[in-house]
């Protein structure tokens, strides 16, 4: 944090004073600063040679990534692009899911953007209708024809359960943080076992017993698809994590806000909804936004119960013989890593503004 | 009076049932459903792996479609789950798919032990090595106090020891934890030699820098039997699986392919007429059509196809026949006849 911005007067920005300032300043940050350097160049430099230098930009197959001294394979990714993105989801219905991830953009954008009207109609209509409209584009019905969930994949699938299980954790996580805070026992009780319970065992196992174990005790002739069951397993994992955010944000809202809220009558839920929840929730932002992200490199876990994710798409690429070359294990990875820093460091960035704007009032 | 006829008709029905023994219920869930659920693995080189359409290509992957054009008429009619090493077992179990065919090593525990029935083995695998062509090797033999590349906690370095030391050679293992870090230590020259199951080194052969500067070598040190398994709860149903891998390779050894089978059904030969269905009820008897042979082999290809397509000469990977070539060629493979 800078100190005294208000004090310091206007100068010029002089460079080789603000190199003996902050990296210079002693012979050991001298010395830092110079092993740093080499670090980076060290690093950097070959990845670059070989990501975007000596990369393979276009090509058939393998044998266009076989030069000498071939750097990143990106034909392997171009060449596939439509798997990655979505999945074995039909040929001719792609458009589907392009739409449905339109309208997510644009809802958000729309609650984004500060200058667009009607945030909170958008809100309600983004939390109500929008996942009924998602639901019937992607899985079909009224009148479109019907995709198995067993043929969707690859980001398309990465974004189903990242989104399904945010838009479920919090506010389930909200209503476990309340009822592990109340004043009624039984709540109280049943929301500290759910809790623990879900805190207490790996999101592998759990994906492992609601696709494969629950199937064995289910009555004959229940079927519940399998990725909704998956779903349903991330959303209750992820909102026993959203719970704990939560209630550490209520517990830093001073005590007097809630004895004010019940000196001037207001009843627990108008309390809550109205005086303690959004200061909980705002002192809470970067936690939530942390879990979140969480919960989107989380989406990578369901390769291990037979959905491809963006990365699950990408590893069975990799064992493509018409592919097979030094360099396409490594530029697939690259990918992923590259798709899944984008949308990550947007949720952060996205959560560093939402701080910004509602610490306003609060702003020294 | 009617009455007792009747419980009659009923007791002689019971009596008579393990006769006929009724059909197979997951040949009846299969035929209800439209389609049939498979188990491939995640990824591996010939065997099943998504093409950039989103196409299941492979060996493992054919052989299911031929036993959905056996049962359907139609190669088509068949999703295919993938399964990861450690779940596969029990998600046939629980019923996730009706057929694993993924690169799955016929052991006398998983036999007995997890419930399962091997149907029979599509692709003989084993342990091998390969070493780089200037070394000038011929025979694993030679590989007296060579530095050899694996990867720990698999089978593969205990198949190793037993061999090396079996032969009384001398030897120095460096092990990695992952595939890219062995491939990448034995490009780098870290090592003489490299081992893994033959069909993997094909595989890892063409992640190499220059993939023809490198041989395997002829030895095979342990037996990696790799075949479909199905759930040993309904034995007709594994019947079905076996014969429909049995047909295919019965009819490269009897010269039908996916080009002649149509003349071939006129064939004068009884063991080509019994295997397409044109004398005998073989396929009825399982509860098919008696031109089930004949679909799969049409469709899809019969056994010398469908290796040569997926890892043989017609594919990058290149594999010999080996012990992959009928049994009248020196191979295993080895069909039980159609009579």
């Amino acid at each position: 944090m800078a100190m005294f911005p208000e004090a310091r007067p206007v100068e010029r920005f002089r460079p080789l004073e603000w190199l003996r300032e902050n990296l210079f300043s002693s012979p050991l940050n001298g010395a830092l600063t110079i092993v740093a350097l080499v670090i980076i160049y060290w690093l950097v430099v070959p990845t670059v040679q070989w990501a975007i230098v000596n990369a393979v930009w276009t090509g058939g197959s393998r044998e266009a990534c076989l030069g000498e001294g071939a750097g990143a394979c990106w034909p392997f990714i171009t060449n596939r692009i439509g798997l990655i993105l979505y999945g074995f989801y039909d040929d001719g219905e792609r458009w589907r899911p392009i739409l449905t991830f339109a309208l997510l953009v644009a809802g958000i954008l729309w609650l984004t953007l500060p200058r667009l009207p009607r945030k909170m109609l958008v809100a309600v209509l983004m939390v109500t209708i929008y996942p009924v409209v998602a639901y019937c584009l992607l899985t079909g019905g009224l009148g479109l024809g019907v995709v198995p969930t067993s043929r969707w994949g690859g980001l398309l699938l990465t974004m189903v359960v990242a989104v399904t299980g945010i838009l479920l954790s919090l506010p389930l996580g909200i209503l476990l943080a309340l009822g592990r805070r109340s004043d009624l026992p039984v709540v109280r009780i049943a929301s500290v076992i759910f809790i623990e319970f879900w805190r207490g065992v790996p999101l592998v196992t759990v994906l492992f017993m609601a696709s494969y174990m629950l199937p064995l005790f289910a009555p004959q002739g229940v079927t519940v698809d399998k990725l909704l069951r998956a779903l349903i397993a991330v959303a209750l994992f992820n909102s026993a994590y959203m719970a704990e955010v939560v209630r550490g944000g209520l517990q830093a809202v001073a005590k007097g806000q809630q004895e004010a809220a019940t000196a001037l009558g207001l009843g627990y839920w108008q309390s809550n909804t109205l005086i303690i929840l959004p200061q909980a929730l705002r002192l809470a932002i970067p936690n939530i936004v942390s879990t979140f992200i969480g919960i989107f490199k989380d989406t990578t876990l369901v390769s291990i119960i037979g959905f491809f994710d963006l990365l699950g798409i990408i590893q069975s690429g990799t064992s493509d013989s018409h592919w097979a070359s030094p360099s396409t294990a490594f530029t697939g990875y690259l990918f992923a890593a590259a798709v899944f820093w984008v949308f990550c460091f947007s949720m952060s960035r996205y959560s560093r503004h939402m701080e910004r704007v509602l610490n306003a009032g609060e702003r020294r | 009076m009617r009455i007792r006829v009747a419980a009659l008709a009923f007791l002689a029905a019971i009596l008579t049932q393990p006769a006929f023994a009724g059909p197979s219920p997951t040949l009846q869930k299969v035929l209800k459903n439209g389609y049939l659920r498979c188990g491939v693995s995640e990824g591996l080189q010939g065997f099943s792996t998504p093409d950039a359409k989103g196409r299941w290509t492979g060996l493992d992957v054919d052989f299911c479609r031929a036993l959905a054009a056996a049962i359907f008429g139609d190669a088509q009619k068949v999703r295919f789950t993938p399964a990861s090493a450690k779940v596969r077992f029990t998600a046939l179990q629980s019923g996730e798919y009706d057929v694993l065919s993924r690169n799955t090593t016929w052991t006398m525990s998983r036999d007995v032990q997890l419930g399962l029935e091997f149907a029979g083995t599509i692709y003989y695998d084993g342990q091998g090595f390969m070493v780089p062509k200037k070394l000038n090797i011929k025979s694993a033999k030679q590989l007296n106090g060579a530095n050899i590349c694996t990867n720990t906690g698999t089978t593969t370095e205990l198949n190793l020891a037993d061999y090396f030391r079996s032969n009384k050679l001398k030897y120095t293992v460096i092990a990695f934890e992952r595939e890219p870090e062995v491939v990448a230590a034995y490009d780098s020259g870290r090592c003489d030699a490299i081992t893994t199951d033959q069909s993997g080194l094909y595989a890892e052969r063409l992640t190499l820098k220059n993939p023809a500067d490198h041989v395997i070598l002829p030895e095979i040190i342990s037996k990696e039997p790799l075949g479909p398994a199905v759930n040993q709860s309904d034995p007709q149903w594994g019947d079905i699986v076996r014969w429909t891998l049995f047909a295919l390779i019965n009819a490269e050894e009897l010269g039908v392919t996916s080009k002649n089978v149509d003349q071939m059904l006129k064939s004068p030969n009884p063991e080509i007429r019994r295997l397409l269905g044109v004398e005998g009820s073989f396929g009825q008897s399982m509860g098919l059509s008696n031109d089930w042979a004949v679909r799969a082999i049409k469709q899809v290809g019969n056994y010398g196809e469908i290796f040569e397509r997926n890892v043989g000469q017609g594919s990058p990977l290149k594999i010999q026949r080996g012990l992959n070539a009928l049994w009248k060629h020196g191979g295993l493979q080895y069909a039980p006849p159609v009579r």
